[in-house]
């Protein structure tokens, strides 16, 4: 019996309520009448087989039989399953376009083999306060021959190169690997090979792999190209291979990858570092013994070079760890915020669906005196739940993938995946039982409420008593209004810091300016004075274009992160220490004017000023004031980029690094005292040009002008400066924008939630308003009376909410650009905002209550 | 529930049309149901309590069978079990599938397919 018994667990509750002690019994007589084991058997498992064929068709059965009830009890409430679908699609759409990116950017392993073991070692230089510094050559090598925990080790850098010959002169960024690199990816090539130890001999012709994007782009997916000869900079390189699309190493970016080449000269300077080091761990040897032991060989490398190597140490992170503090904390703020919106809208819901409930109190109380049982009745409300969340779910799903497209300036460009998260199986899935699990949470609860002791006694009851619930869907509202509070002020939090980012003065004036990059390649251009005759001509002919008031060269132009950071040498003053670097550029006469910056000592940088003279420098009012506080420091000479300089000019202070971040002082030196084929990477290549009038206007003149001076220059980088400040606050931008959507999304579900509260507990209260103003009471009192309740619920919501939003605030305070995630007017703003949003809601529902005509409400019932 | 046309429901399950017929003559209890079947049969159809109940539980749905209030004269009730009636609905659902499936025979016997004149 005991086997009958297990077997029918495997029926739905209902079914073996009604039919189990009959089926036991069958069972049982079988057994009455059988003879011998092996007829015993035989009737176990044929009663094992009928349970597993019929035991799903039950429950398919209830299933189908309560769908289409559900369907015809939705068909017959339109407005309720619009409504409800719609709630549900927005939280699911918000939580499951929030978990895709996320997803993309910090769960889902990187594109590469064995990804997990995958890490980067960087020198530690934490001494001059940089702690993952580029690797010098020389140290890579000293490194990849004595550590032992790693499979393999392999260098690369970032190189750009201009394209000459066929088509449009163009320039490309690309990387430059060593030939352990690509293997150690995991990575082949779509067509060709990729590169071999031979690639990387100093002898060797030069090869190259080009990106799927650039091969398709330039020469229309000509498989041909494999071992044609490509002018890079000039230099033939042979194309040997093509990568797969998918293929992006180290940045999205990258359109070629060439071998790495080091010359004997490459490893005598340990100080120039430029390297980043890949390596992959041995299986089972963990990150922190790699660690350990890098150490120990940064320390033997310290103690062979105690002057080149002083206090370089070296760092073993992962390849996820480029994921920066702040874009970390952007994608959790937004799948927090989407589960918010998520959690309000089940909240509303629930709430939905118990007035619902209530008012189908007799409806369910009929089904439940015909027979049906509580478990039949609560499965009932489960399947209708269900179907409102998966109508909701598929939206949500649709809505997540067009909401997308506007997400993805939240994945740090410097992680190696594609811009565009996709939504795959994995992400389906995750939908999938967020679906499940919303349509349980907004479901499970009314249902058990509409099934409790009161089922059975709903038919003597009418349809609007269901007072006695009201303390729940209370609770709820509260929710909802917290939710709404904490959105509100994170978004309002990130509203004040963007504004407080865009009112930095960069130090420069950006309108006006058009900014565009001309590389001038070496080694036609290793030669200081041909650099000049290009800058000269170039220059002198901009300015005589119609509008131009400025135009100057200089290495780089501000914001960009391009290195340039050298130290500082004063006689008899101790400039070492962390921190203790300026950033150096190399400008040509009349750049600071045109970026309006301005000259507060001494003069700016003139033509004059090249190799036949003294080393000059115009430095910065923070460099003054670092090393001369309260000097004039005309005339004084330091040491910096590799030659002594005399000072000749002060300027103020520009953020070159990036808005939010004080930059290191700096200097400016002439173009024309760069030695000849030293220091290329810092030698002019973008160009400024202030207009009076529209400066877009004039792209096409400016690119006439440098194509006539050198037709095969490519030029790139064409953008207005105005541009590049504002890109500054771009990720910001699109975190508000996210935040305050959701923020809109829950404010008003949950003024949605309060209105129907109110008009549900006014409704319920009809008889007693009609009673109390029957006996006299003041219109006035009863509408107190409903704005009591609807406050009750506000400020209970708005405290528990403020108090959440703080701690919230507190935990995204790197986002928040300084200001104080207490900030008093922001919380006002919030609390304001919800007050009114209740108010209103309560409006229609009090005008109900005070509208009621005592003589109808009384005798209705 | 059983209030729509009878070819709505047609063809019935064999298992739903031989419980009709079981039910047809007198009520019957789920055991008896099975050995009425079994008996009619030969044996061949044996239905099993999981087929039986789960046909029971769609009939009484589609309002095929009904239990009865009324119970059986005291000396041949089984007090444990339940009954099964066939209702009006039921017998018209019946006589509709034996109708259906006579016109087959029919058609069959026309071609030569099945014995007896065409």
């Amino acid at each position: 019996m005991w086997l009958c018994r297990l077997l029918l667990r495997l029926y739905p509750a209902s079914f073996r309520a009604e039919y189990g002690e009959d089926m036991c019994a069958v069972f049982a007589r079988r057994r009455e009448q059988s003879s011998g084991p092996l007829e015993v058997l035989l009737i176990w498992s044929g009663a094992v087989f009928d349970t597993l064929r019929n035991a799903p068709a039950v429950h398919w059965d209830i299933l189908r039989g309560d769908l289409a009830y559900a369907a015809r009890t939705l068909r017959r409430a339109p407005g309720f399953a619009f409504t409800a679908i719609a709630v549900a699609a927005l939280g699911i759409g918000a939580t499951t376009a929030a978990f895709t990116l996320t997803d993309h950017v910090l769960l889902r392993p990187l594109p590469f083999r064995d990804a997990g073991r995958l890490v980067k070692v960087w020198q530690d230089m934490r001494g001059q306060g940089y702690s993952r510094n580029e690797v010098s050559p020389a140290n890579y090598r000293d490194w990849k021959r004595a550590a032992t925990s790693f499979e393999s080790m392999g260098a690369y850098a970032g190189v750009s190169l201009d394209l000459a010959g066929s088509g449009e002169p163009e320039r490309l960024e690309g990387a430059s690997f060593t030939a352990d690199v690509l293997p150690m990816l995991g990575a082949s090539p779509a067509i060709g090979r990729l590169f071999t130890v031979a690639d990387d001999r100093e002898d060797a012709s030069l090869t190259v792999l080009l990106s799927d994007g650039f091969w398709r782009r330039r020469f229309a997916a000509d498989p041909g190209v494999i071992g044609r000869t490509l002018l890079f900079d000039g230099v033939p390189h042979r194309v040997i291979g093509v990568m797969p699309a998918d293929f992006r190493f180290p940045s999205r970016t990258v359109q070629f990858w060439k071998p790495a080449r080091f010359a004997a000269q490459d490893f005598e300077e340990r100080d120039n570092t430029y390297l980043r080091v890949l390596a992959k761990l041995r299986p089972g040897v963990a990150l922190e013994s790699a660690q350990a032991e890098m150490s120990l060989v940064a320390a033997q490398i310290e103690r062979k070079w105690p002057k080149e190597n002083r206090q370089v140490g070296a760092l073993v992170t992962t390849l996820r760890d480029e994921v920066t503090l702040r874009s970390r904390l952007a994608l959790e703020a937004l799948l927090a915020a989407a589960a918010c919106v998520l959690l309000i809208g089940c909240t509303n819901l629930a709430n939905l669906l118990m007035a619902r409930a209530v008012s189908r109190r007799r409806e369910l109380a009929v089904r439940a005196a015909i027979g049906a049982g509580r478990q039949r009745i609560v499965r009932q409300l489960l399947t209708e739940s269900l179907v409102l969340s998966i109508s909701g779910g598929v939206g949500g799903v649709a809505l997540a993938a067009v909401s997308l497209p506007l997400l993805v300036r939240l994945v740090p460009n410097s992680l190696p995946v594609a811009e565009m998260p996709v939504m795959d199986l994995r992400v389906v899935a995750f939908a999938a039982v967020l679906t499940l699990a919303t349509g349980l949470a907004f479901g499970v609860f009314p249902a058990f409420r509409a099934c409790g002791r009161g089922v059975f006694t709903g038919l003597h009851e009418g349809p609007r008593s269901g007072g006695g619930r009201s303390r729940m869907r209370a609770a709820l509202v509260v929710v909802e209004v917290a939710g709404c509070v904490i959105l509100l002020v994170t978004a309002g939090l990130l509203l004040r810091a963007i504004r407080r980012v865009q009112s930095i003065d960069p130090g420069f004036r950006a309108q006006s300016v058009l900014a565009l990059r001309t590389s001038l390649p070496v080694p036609k251009y290793n030669s200081t004075a041909l650099r000049w005759q290009f800058y000269s001509k170039v220059l002198d002919e901009v300015r005589r274009l119609p509008g131009v008031t400025g135009a100057g060269y200089t290495s780089f132009i501000p914001l960009a992160p391009h290195g340039g950071i050298w130290p500082v040498t004063i006689p008899g003053v101790d400039t070492s220490g962390p921190g203790r670097g300026a950033l150096g550029r190399f400008v040509t006469p009349g750049y600071l004017e045109a970026m309006g910056i301005p000259l507060r000592l001494g003069r700016g940088l003139a033509g004059s000023d090249d190799a036949q003279h003294p080393g000059v420098a115009v430095v910065s009012e923070s460099f003054v004031r670092r090393y001369w506080p309260g000097e004039n420091p005309i005339g004084r000479h330091i040491g910096f980029a590799l030659a002594d300089r005399t000072i000749i000019g002060v300027t103020a202070d520009i953020r070159a690094r990036g808005l939010e971040r004080e930059s290191e002082p700096q200097v400016y030196l002439s173009s024309r005292q760069i030695g000849d084929g030293n220091m290329i990477w810092y030698a002019p290549k973008d160009l400024v040009v202030r207009s009076a009038s529209d400066p877009g206007a004039l792209a096409a003149p400016v690119r006439r002008i440098i194509a006539s001076a050198d037709p095969e220059l490519p030029v790139s980088d064409v953008q207005l400066l105005s541009d590049v400040v504002e890109g500054e606050t771009a990720p910001r931008a699109v975190q508000l924008r996210v935040l305050g959507g959701f923020a809109l999304i829950a404010f008003l579900l949950a003024g949605i939630g309060i209105h129907g509260l109110l008009s549900f507990a006014v409704g319920c209260r009809a008889q007693e308003i009609g009673v109390r103003m029957a006996l006299g009471a003041r219109r006035s009192s009863i509408l107190a009376m409903v704005a009591r309740d609807a406050a009750r619920l506000t400020v209970a919501g708005i405290v528990f909410g403020a108090a959440i939003a703080y701690l919230a605030a507190r935990s995204i305070q790197a986002l928040l650009a300084g200001v104080d995630p207490a900030d008093a007017s922001t919380y006002l703003a919030a609390v304001g905002l919800c007050a009114a949003m209740t108010l209103f809601g309560a409006m229609s529902p009090a005008l109900r209550a005070i509208a009621i005509d005592p003589v109808t409400v009384i005798r209705a019932e | 529930m059983g209030d729509s046309d009878p070819a709505s429901l047609l063809p019935l399950p064999p298992a739903t049309f031989h419980i009709l017929l079981a039910v047809a003559g007198e009520d019957r209890h789920g055991y008896a149901i099975i050995q009425d079947v079994a008996a009619r049969t030969n044996g061949e159809l044996k239905l099993s309590a999981g087929t039986l109940y789960r046909s029971i539980q769609r009939m009484l749905e589609q309002g095929l069978i009904v239990e009865p209030r009324e119970r059986p004269l005291p000396e041949l009730d089984d007090e444990r079990r339940r009954y099964y009636r066939i209702t009006p609905f039921g017998r018209a659902v019946a006589e509709a599938e034996s109708h259906r499936m006579a016109q087959l025979v029919r058609m069959a016997r026309h071609r030569g397919l099945a014995p007896g004149r065409a």
